[in-house]
């Protein structure tokens, strides 16, 4: 049993952390290290560049019950390269996935295809002598019901970018307060008596 | 003493390599043109380094080269885990940065084992090595190895640096990043052709910022004050005092809270020392081995104010099963600790210094004598079993061996412990009332960290008597640096407690394996031969009556002393809570059918 279910709280759900870390050699090695030591289980990763010089912006999707997520944040505010740690599971926010379909569509099944697509808000980004490529910007479960749909048609190649996620609003991650603050335990006081 | 059977060469033999007399140094003005190496040892000497230990190799020769230029004292080690065992010892002893130094490939995998342990115990360390240069970073070259790689768990941070006019930078934040928050090892990475170049060397100024970096936790008012009405509300509180009581060098406010609140006080292995031992309300090491009336107590409290602990499982037993009456406050500096272990009920995320500062004025003044009395009647339950009790019985008890190294050193020796039996009986019986004179291994248990974890201890006390306590096995893991000793021409005395098993491991078997002693018997060389060999001292105990006349020799023998004690064989530490069993459901020293019943106050 991993030591990190000891003190198992709750169900383990899916939830969406979004990190921002200077831009270093390594700095990627270091959060994966992260993961894999403390037994986080990663749904998915994605970094890329931020519009601010040097710093990159991470997603991470992770399964994990509310004590081992909120270590999970502790943990990688301790990494010196991480300048902001946010968990947006619970905040109203826009979390978005990429998903490229490659279907099996001879010139008689394009329309289906296509219709299918429309449904979803998908388009066609290329087409093949018996293929179609579809491609899908959606939250997690909207891209899963597409890929679902598309499954009959038989499916030749998928690839899907993991989810990437900003707050809803005018409000945006913050840099590390000056002190770190942990959130009010919300035990019941008379719990252990 | 005997001399030395092979010289070395005419510096070293007078005590005075280049490197290790302070030639008239000034520092570098700001805008010289320097080497990467000239550059690296100015930073050392920025950051107020006066002595580092290493070894020397291809990819770090050319700041070896450099050094005799600069006023730090090099120590020479004979395998790179001593030098990082010794920075841990510097470190610990002095409350400043250790720093070790060694070169690339099986040079920086040899500091391995040292940076683990650092980064377990929580040591404030910079560890430098040499790295091939920055063209055959990657090729597999001779001697390379993924060192920032490999350590990259094992470090608080670390470093590659491939340009020379880095190194300055780098090397002041590896500093800072050691040594503030929750202190850890630093390592820094450092390419041949970066220590070869020249670069503008700027001296640094101030703290350097991060973005991502803020260890300057603070605590909450409105916590503090709920924490207060909790401490105010309980009947029977104790105080854990781990190693962040050291760490914050706040023994003192701890007394002072202590003679305020009344509260008894338990320490965590590495908290020895933090709380004087033989104060009234010290109720000495809690957890595995500790003492039946600690572990009861805590599992008969109504509150545990955590002060830099982790609630390690060695400390708690099973969890579930932990505590169960106790509402918990946990004050630590390292915010992933909170909830890890034990869920608490008020975490403080601050120094444990300013804590208890915040905290003094804010709590009432009680005594709680009804509690110390029920601790008390504890203690007297167990002193009928202590070893202490036991009359001379012809047979030598490696707990005697201690309690009067304790007796004739009068408790202010800084003691450095290795691995095993011999670590818990240390911590059971050598009664430490001052923070940073036990040095031990705690998180990581490594076997060998004794005797250069000393050395690294007498470089930063000089003037403190310093004590080895190690077992026959662990000694001979990093006994090389006997050689180190004499040729430093330093003085550590070292208890050898030697039960011609791998002791704890033995006890294990008797206890768990039922007495199958597979791969635990050991035979070692003759120590005193061994001491002789080095051109040092070596005396051989058998009975408790030959005990005090060796200590007297060791003190009054110049240079290194290495005492063999051939104790008892098949002797455990008791009590002895089995790991993942109930805190409270201890292996207990059979009662003596002799007893003679004394009070611990006897001795
Ligand atoms: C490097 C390392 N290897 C193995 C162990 C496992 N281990 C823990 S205690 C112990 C026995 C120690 O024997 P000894 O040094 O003779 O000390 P004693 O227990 O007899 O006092 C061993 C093998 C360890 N802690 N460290």
């Amino acid at each position: 049993m991993s030591p990190l279910l000891n003190l198992a709280t709750g169900p383990r759900t899916p939830r969406t952390i979004v990190a921002h870390v200077e831009d270093r050699p390594g700095v990627l090695a270091r959060v994966v290290t992260l993961f894999r030591r403390r037994g986080y289980n990663i749904v998915s990763l994605t970094v890329a560049r931020t519009h601010e010089p040097g710093v990159s912006r991470l997603t991470a999707v992770v399964d994990a019950d509310d004590d081992t997520a909120r270590r999970l944040e502790a943990n990688l505010y301790k990494l010196i390269d991480v300048i902001s740690v946010d968990d947006l599971t619970a905040a109203p926010a826009v979390i978005h996935e990429l998903a490229m379909v490659k279907v099996n569509a001879a010139p008689r099944e394009r329309t289906d295809v296509i219709e299918l697509g429309k449904v979803f808000g998908a388009r066609v980004v290329d087409v093949g002598p018996t293929t179609l490529t579809v491609q899908i910007t959606a939250p997690r479960d909207a891209v899963d019901r597409l890929i679902a749909a598309l499954g009959p048609h038989g499916i030749v190649d998928l690839v899907r970018t993991g989810a990437v996620a900003m707050p809803r609003g005018d409000v945006a991650p913050v840099p590390k307060a000056d002190a770190y603050t942990l959130e009010e335990p919300d035990l019941d006081p008379d719990l252990d008596d | 003493m005997t001399a030395m059977p092979i010289a070395p060469p005419a510096p070293a033999a007078a005590g005075a390599s280049p490197a290790n007399t302070p030639a008239p140094f000034t520092p570098a003005p700001d805008g010289a043109e320097l080497t990467g190496s000239q550059i690296m040892w100015e930073a050392l000497v920025a950051a107020g380094v006066d002595c580092v230990f290493g070894y020397p190799g291809g990819a770090i020769m050319p700041a070896y080269d450099a050094m005799p230029a600069y006023p730090i004292r090099h120590v020479l080690v004979r395998h790179e885990q001593g030098a990082a065992h010794m920075a841990e010892g510097y470190a610990r002893a002095s409350g400043k940065v250790g720093v070790a130094i060694a070169t690339s490939g099986p040079g920086a995998t040899n500091l391995v084992t040292g940076i683990a342990n650092a980064q377990l115990d929580s040591v404030p360390t910079v560890f430098i090595t040499g790295q091939v240069s920055s063209a055959l970073l990657g090729t597999d070259a001779f001697q390379e190895t993924d060192v920032t790689g490999i350590t990259l768990p094992i470090t608080k941070h670390n470093y590659l640096v491939t340009r020379a006019e880095d190194i300055g930078p780098t090397v002041h934040e590896a500093f800072f990043v050691a040594r503030t928050g929750r202190p850890g090892p630093v390592l820094v990475d450092i390419t041949k052709d970066a220590l070869q170049q020249k670069a503008i060397w700027h001296p640094p100024k101030g703290e350097p910022r991060r973005r991502g970096y803020r260890p300057d936790l603070r605590a909450r008012e409105a916590d503090l004050e709920r924490a207060a009405a909790m401490i105010d509300a309980a009947d029977r509180p104790v105080i854990f005092c781990g190693h962040g009581v050291v760490r914050a060098g706040a023994s003192r406010l701890l007394q002072d809270f202590v003679a305020r609140t009344g509260i008894p006080v338990a320490s965590t292995l590495l908290g020895l020392g933090g709380f004087p031992a033989t104060h009234p309300l010290s109720l000495g090491m809690m957890g595995m081995h500790g003492e039946a009336w600690v572990n009861t107590s805590i599992q008969e409290a109504d509150l545990l104010i955590a002060l830099g602990m982790r609630f390690d499982d060695r400390v708690t037993g099973r969890l579930a099963t932990y505590a169960p009456h106790a509402r918990k406050i946990h004050v630590d500096i390292d915010p992933s600790e909170i909830h890890k272990n034990v869920r608490v009920d008020l975490p403080i995320l601050d120094d444990v210094a300013r804590v208890l500062t915040a905290l003094e004025p804010r709590v009432k003044r009680r005594d709680r004598k009804a509690w110390m009395q029920r601790i008390d009647a504890l203690r007297g339950d167990s002193a009928v079993r202590d070893i202490r009790n036991l009359p001379d019985d012809g047979h030598l008890y490696a707990a005697h061996v201690i309690l009067d190294l304790w007796r004739l050193t009068e408790g202010k020796a800084i003691v450095v412990t290795d691995v095993g039996q011999h670590q818990m009986w240390e911590a059971q019986y050598y009664k430490h009332d001052h923070p940073r004179k036990l040095i031990t291994s705690g998180g990581l248990g490594t076997m060998g960290f004794a005797l250069p974890a000393a050395i690294g201890a007498r470089m930063a006390c000089p003037d403190d008597e310093v004590w080895v306590v190690a077992g026959d096995g662990g000694f001979q893991m990093t006994a090389c640096e006997l050689s180190t000793l004499a040729q430093e021409d330093a003085k550590v005395n070292v208890a050898i407690i030697n039960n011609g098993f791998l002791g704890m491991v033995r006890q294990w078997q008797q206890f768990f394996y039922q007495g199958r002693y597979v791969a635990t018997p050991m035979r070692s060389p003759d120590f005193v031969k061994l001491a002789e060999a080095h051109g040092l001292t070596g005396l051989r105990v058998t009975k408790r009556s030959e005990i005090e006349a060796a200590y007297a020799t060791a003190k009054a023998t110049p240079g290194t002393v290495v005492i063999d004690f051939r104790v008892e064989q098949e002797d455990a530490v008791y009590p002895m809570v089995p790991s993942g069993a109930d805190l409270h459901d201890m292996i207990r020293r059979p009662a003596p059918a002799s007893a003679i019943v004394e009070k611990p106050e006897d001795f």
